[in-house]
């Protein structure tokens, strides 16, 4: 039985704090009227002096674009925290989403290697409430027009755009909210049912539970992937409102997954450093991390694909969107490929560094980062466009929602031995050699 | 090379593995051993290093990403930059992206066949090649081992063979 250490309640309850007060200053710093971006732009200049001469004079001529340019920037920095703390809200959620995916894919498999793994996957996945519930807030509160993340919610907006319009039977926020219900309560209610027959097998064996995981495990993965697309266009896709991509639901999903076991193996190597999870052994890191690295590869194959096609054809509406993020994120936007890609693949191909705990450790750092900036690069061009920067509010809410995060797992952990007893392919799972 | 070989046959790869292990723990060489199937863990009870193939494999990847790289940009950029549908051509990087699927092919092509040619030649298989079994039953379900012995102690090495299970145990002239 494992216990929270009060090193680990510790750090997470500082971090949640420190993120929380970053994240309200964040709030505050940010502009609250057009005026006051007026006023910041007004000054701005003047402080330039002679510099932005041309620039003001263009200003000064077209008074009525200076209101539009001050509009624009008065959004962009008005999201600025919104989209800070929406960033890891989803990303984090979709990672411990992501790890009951990979759960139930070892149930649905039948997988004989990975049931000593099992319990920290379960522990992981019981982020998946306060997850949802924080992202689905956020979705509340974007609806309620307490922010602008998603442009296709303004009515104002959708009066003078024409695209989005035609858009509205499915893009309105009524049945956007009723689908993002769907999607979290159908993800917490499977991850709910099959990880209370998980416990329930400690009691005992027995096939009919066995089965019923399988069967539970096989539907929930046919529900997810119908769902994770559909959760990719609505959360990620549609603040590029104008923008589409037919395979932009896998490339969400790769991100996902990689994510998922990179923070299976971080959790599993930290409980194993602490004496935890004996049974464990390095051939396990070794098909972790070769996952990773596979995923990781991926991840790239999607990213360059999606890429290769909008930019080889460079037809003028699907474009922009790499061209406001070429423009703009040239370099977080190309970072994320030596972070996810290049960086994993030279790390992980060598197959005793698999086996090395501090190589998986630090290759499993930089592909969390990598994947942070990833969801980045997906969400602020079109919710913050040029004003981005990664500052208080972007890391003060990481820290928020990773405090909450480390706090959960490590808490739900706590709460059952950290192996099954009574799985059908625990011995086989024990004795795993590769 | 010594001038007589011991030839053991197994019928079992458990007993064949016993017997390499009880060979190894004497400090007795075990030249060669024959198998109809790759049985796991022999190589490593056979006391074999570590093959090296893969790192061969790593280098002509390498190889093949460069061969690609300057076959793309000696053609499309500095041959003869042609405007081929607006695609820019006045750089490599620029154009990068429509190379890409065939540096990554050229990556795996060269990787593949040149790590299977360094393995025929490594292991000296060739086409009209002499085969080299010494009974034709290991082809089918019998284990070979090939022990070198002399006069001191081919006794001693033929009764750790038949104490561990060796169906027949045959002492030839080695060619």
């Amino acid at each position: 039985m494992y216990t929270m250490s009060s090193k680990i309640k510790l750090f997470s309850l500082i971090l949640i704090i420190v993120g929380a007060i970053g994240l309200v200053y964040g709030f505050i710093d940010a502009p609250s009227s057009v005026e006051e971006v007026k006023e910041m732009l007004h000054n701005d200049h003047a402080s330039h002096g002679g510099e932005s001469v041309a620039m003001e004079s263009g200003h000064a001529s077209e008074e009525a674009h200076g209101d539009e340019h001050a509009e624009h920037l008065y959004h962009q920095l008005h999201n600025k925290p919104w989209a800070a703390i929406y960033v890891p809200a989803l990303f984090i959620f979709l990672i411990s989403l992501g790890v009951f995916v990979f759960y139930a894919l070892q149930n649905a498999a039948q997988a004989g290697w990975s049931p000593v793994l099992f319990r920290v996957m379960e522990g992981i996945a019981s982020y998946l409430v306060p997850g949802g519930i924080i992202v689905y807030l956020l979705l509340i509160l974007s609806s309620l027009h307490l922010n602008h993340l998603f442009v296709w919610m303004d009515p104002e907006v959708v009066a003078h755009d024409e695209i989005i319009q035609n858009k509205t039977a499915y893009l309105n926020t009524p049945f956007f909210l009723i689908r993002a219900a769907i999607y979290i309560v159908g993800w917490i209610l499977f991850s709910k049912f099959i990880i209370k027959n998980s416990r329930k097998m400690d009691d005992g064996f027995d096939l009919k539970l066995h089965k019923r995981n399988f069967k539970l495990s096989a539907m929930f993965l046919v529900f997810f992937i119908v769902t994770e697309s559909m959760m990719s266009w609505d959360w990620i896709m549609s603040i590029d409102t104008h923008w589409f991509s037919t395979l932009f639901g896998w490339f969400v999903l790769a991100s996902i997954l990689v994510s998922a076991v990179t923070t299976i193996a971080l959790v599993t190597i930290y409980l194993k450093g602490k004496g935890y999870l004996e049974i464990v052994n390095n051939s396990h890191i070794h098909d972790l991390a070769k996952f990773m690295m596979g995923f990781s590869i991926f991840w790239a194959y999607l990213w360059f694909s999606q890429f290769l096609l909008i930019w080889y054809s460079n037809i003028p509406e699907e474009v922009t969107y790499y061209a406001s993020r070429l423009e703009d994120y040239p370099l977080l936007f190309f970072g994320t490929v030596i972070l996810n890609w290049v960086l994993p693949m030279l790390i992980l191909i060598n197959s005793d560094f698999k086996r090395i705990n501090w190589i998986v450790v630090f290759a499993g750092i930089i592909i969390l980062l990598g994947h942070y900036l990833n969801f980045f690069v997906m969400i602020m061009p079109g919710t913050v466009g040029e004003s981005w920067f990664i500052g208080i509010p972007e890391i003060s809410s990481l820290m928020l929602i990773a405090g909450l995060f480390i706090y959960t797992v490590f808490n739900a952990l706590a709460k059952a031995p950290l192996t099954v007893k009574n799985n059908a392919f625990l011995e086989e799972s024990k004795h795993f050699h590769y | 090379m010594a001038s007589k070989v011991l030839h053991a046959i197994f019928t079992d790869d458990d007993i064949l593995m016993q017997a390499v292990k009880a060979l190894r723990e004497k400090k007795y060489t075990i030249n060669e051993v024959f198998c109809p199937f790759p049985v796991h863990g022999l190589d490593k009870a056979m006391g074999m290093p570590h093959t090296r193939l893969a790192i061969t494999s790593f280098l002509y990847g390498l190889v093949g990403l460069a061969v690609a790289t300057w076959m793309m940009n000696f053609i499309m950029i500095e041959d003869w930059p042609q405007n081929i549908g607006g695609k820019p051509s006045f750089s490599y990087l620029e154009n990068m992206p429509a190379f890409v699927p065939i540096m990554f092919e050229m990556t795996v092509f060269f990787a593949a066949h040149l790590m299977v040619i360094t393995f025929y030649m490594r292991s000296k298989l060739w086409p009209f090649k002499k085969a080299e079994n010494p009974d034709v039953r290991t082809t089918d379900d019998k284990f070979l081992m090939e022990i070198s012995v002399n006069e001191a102690n081919v006794q001693a090495i033929a009764e750790v063979l038949h104490e561990n299970g060796a169906a027949e145990i045959k002492l030839i002239d080695n060619k």
